[in-house]
């Protein structure tokens, strides 16, 4: 991805992020994830209904990273099955550890395949991942 | 002042956290390497040459901090950590003993955590009650408020000296003499204002005081607490073991070392030690005046300046101490903090440790540049030219 798009699509996402609300609807799962050595603090809500998930949505406050990146990943991750969802996860985690990824799953979350280069960045893009991952967690236990 | 005795200005760095912590001058890391290099032994031990030596260093060092904080005696002089360890130690090795419930702690919102989460400790452990000295407008504690807020149960005033997100300096003199006429004690964390003002505890006539040596140019890992010898005589010593005990034989006969020993158990943090006895000689070279003063000076620079900045938003216009907390207007403060890494400027983004201070000043984050004496104009200068165009944070700042 050539740094103008990326950069569009962060900005994009940043500005106006997609499914940015609280809710208070008792068929969502909430999680909270923060980022221990900033101030990025973020809600998130997930709807799973049959194996799938319906819905998500966040609130809180994050910087330009993390916001966009919560943002890129509901766009990308509402109507996945679990497990579809388990592997755009997988797949994002080994693009930020410079590990074999697919870049077609990605798709726009594929503007922080050089996130890498930013250490104290790193963890503001995955900041959502490591939320909606114990949702899906708790979700695979029970 | 002095920029030239710090390597780490050599770097082209622009060091704007003191705040957080501080750089150090080549005085001070040639006095710390010295000791590993030539008489790396143990204090208090002293068999040997080369152990009386380090006996005589760690001692000196101690009476070297004795007297710039003008404290009665050097044994006032507790070697700890730093300002964190030094308040949980006076809350839990001195008031937890005395405390009882409906007993009422008062502090503000603007303390930093350290100053915080020990005495709500007490309030969940004991049954005291931790209340909060309403702030002014500017933020700041008037004598007025403490003694609106002094009831006959308050028992501990907690204060820092100077805030370390606001920059007030509290009127700790007034302050305390009020609270010794109420039989009430007065704890100081002294972690922002020590390193920038002279202090003298016994014109204070503070209780106890706690600050860190890595935020006044010296290493981290070491700080002090004073408190006043009675006081000190009846502090519990949290950490039991080598270094603090004149002799044991069973549980019943033990029999601790007089202070300030009994208080610093085990190996302590010696080269620690004598590194910010070495900082202090240091900072009382160039003058304790002259760093309040130059800092106040730089300050006043500095808020002239980003008042020419439309999009500044700034939170202690009114401020003692070198702090500027602001924000970039629709910019979120990390963002902002990583747009300025990009020019080597350190700056701080965050709540800065203060984490209750939100619901009073209506901010959850801000940027925090604070200064210290080896600032310069053109350090200020340099950060106004790139917060000046708002345009060039948003395109720079991912």
């Amino acid at each position: 991805m050539d740094e103008e798009l990326r950069r569009e699509l962060i900005m994009v996402h940043y500005k106006e992020p997609e499914h940015k609300y609280r809710t208070d609807d008792p068929n969502y799962q909430k999680v909270n994830t923060r980022n221990a050595s900033c101030i990025d603090n973020l809600d998130i809500y997930v709807k799973i209904k049959d194996h799938k998930i319906e819905d998500i949505c966040f609130d809180g406050e994050a910087c330009a990273i993390s916001t966009s990146s919560t943002s890129i990943m509901i766009h990308n991750l509402i109507g996945k099955t679990i497990e579809e969802a388990k592997n755009f996860i997988e797949n994002f985690e080994n693009m930020l550890e410079e590990k074999e990824y697919d870049e077609e799953i990605l798709k726009e979350a594929n503007a922080y395949n050089e996130i890498y280069k930013q250490g104290n960045r790193k963890h503001c893009a995955y900041l959502p991942y490591e939320g909606i991952k114990k949702v899906l967690n708790e979700i695979e236990e029970s | 002042m002095k920029q030239e005795e710090f390597p780490m200005l050599k770097e082209d760095y622009i060091y704007l956290d003191n705040g957080a912590t501080t750089l150090k001058p080549q005085c001070v890391i040639d006095k710390i390497k010295e000791y590993y290099e030539t008489y790396s032994a143990n204090a208090h031990r002293g068999d040997y040459d080369l152990s009386y030596k380090v006996n005589q260093e760690y001692e000196g060092a101690r009476e070297e901090i004795r007297k710039f904080i003008h404290a009665k005696e050097k044994e006032e002089v507790i070697f700890t950590s730093g300002t964190t360890e030094s308040l949980n130690m006076i809350a839990t090795g001195f008031f937890e003993k005395i405390i009882e419930p409906n007993d009422e702690i008062l502090i503000t919102k603007s303390e930093h955590a350290s100053n915080v989460l020990p005495w709500f400790r007490l309030q969940n452990k004991c049954g005291a009650v931790v209340k909060y000295i309403p702030l002014d407008e500017n933020h700041y504690v008037t004598l007025e408020e403490v003694k609106r807020a002094v009831t006959p149960q308050t028992k501990i005033i907690a204060l820092a000296g100077i805030t370390n997100v606001i920059g007030d300096e509290r009127p700790i003199k007034e302050i305390t003499k009020f609270a010794h006429e109420h039989n009430i004690f007065v704890v100081m964390d002294g972690a922002q204002s020590v390193p920038h003002r002279k202090t003298d505890v016994q014109d204070l006539d503070i209780d106890f005081l706690a600050f860190s040596g890595h935020k006044m140019c010296g290493p981290t890992g070491i700080g002090v607490l004073y408190g006043k010898r009675p006081l000190l005589e009846e502090l519990d010593p949290i950490n039991l073991g080598g270094g603090m005990n004149e002799s044991f034989d069973n549980p019943n006969e033990i029999y601790y070392k007089e202070l300030p020993h009994r208080l610093e158990a085990g190996t302590p943090n010696i080269a620690g030690a004598i590194g910010l006895g070495e900082a202090v000689r240091f900072l009382e070279s160039i003058g304790m005046e002259n760093i309040e003063t130059y800092e106040k000076n730089l300050r006043k620079y500095a808020i002239d300046k980003f008042l020419s900045i439309p999009h500044v938003d700034l939170l202690n216009l009114e401020a003692d101490g070198g702090i500027l907390a602001f924000n970039i207007d629709g910019i979120f403060s990390q963002d902002v903090a990583y747009y300025l890494n990009k020019y080597k400027i350190c700056v701080r983004a965050g709540n800065h440790c203060a984490k209750i201070l939100k619901s009073e000043v209506g901010v959850t984050n801000s940027l925090r540049v604070s200064l210290y004496f080896y600032n310069t104009e053109s350090d200020i200068d340099a950060l106004v030219e790139l917060l000046k165009d708002k345009g060039k944070i948003e395109k720079e700042m991912l």
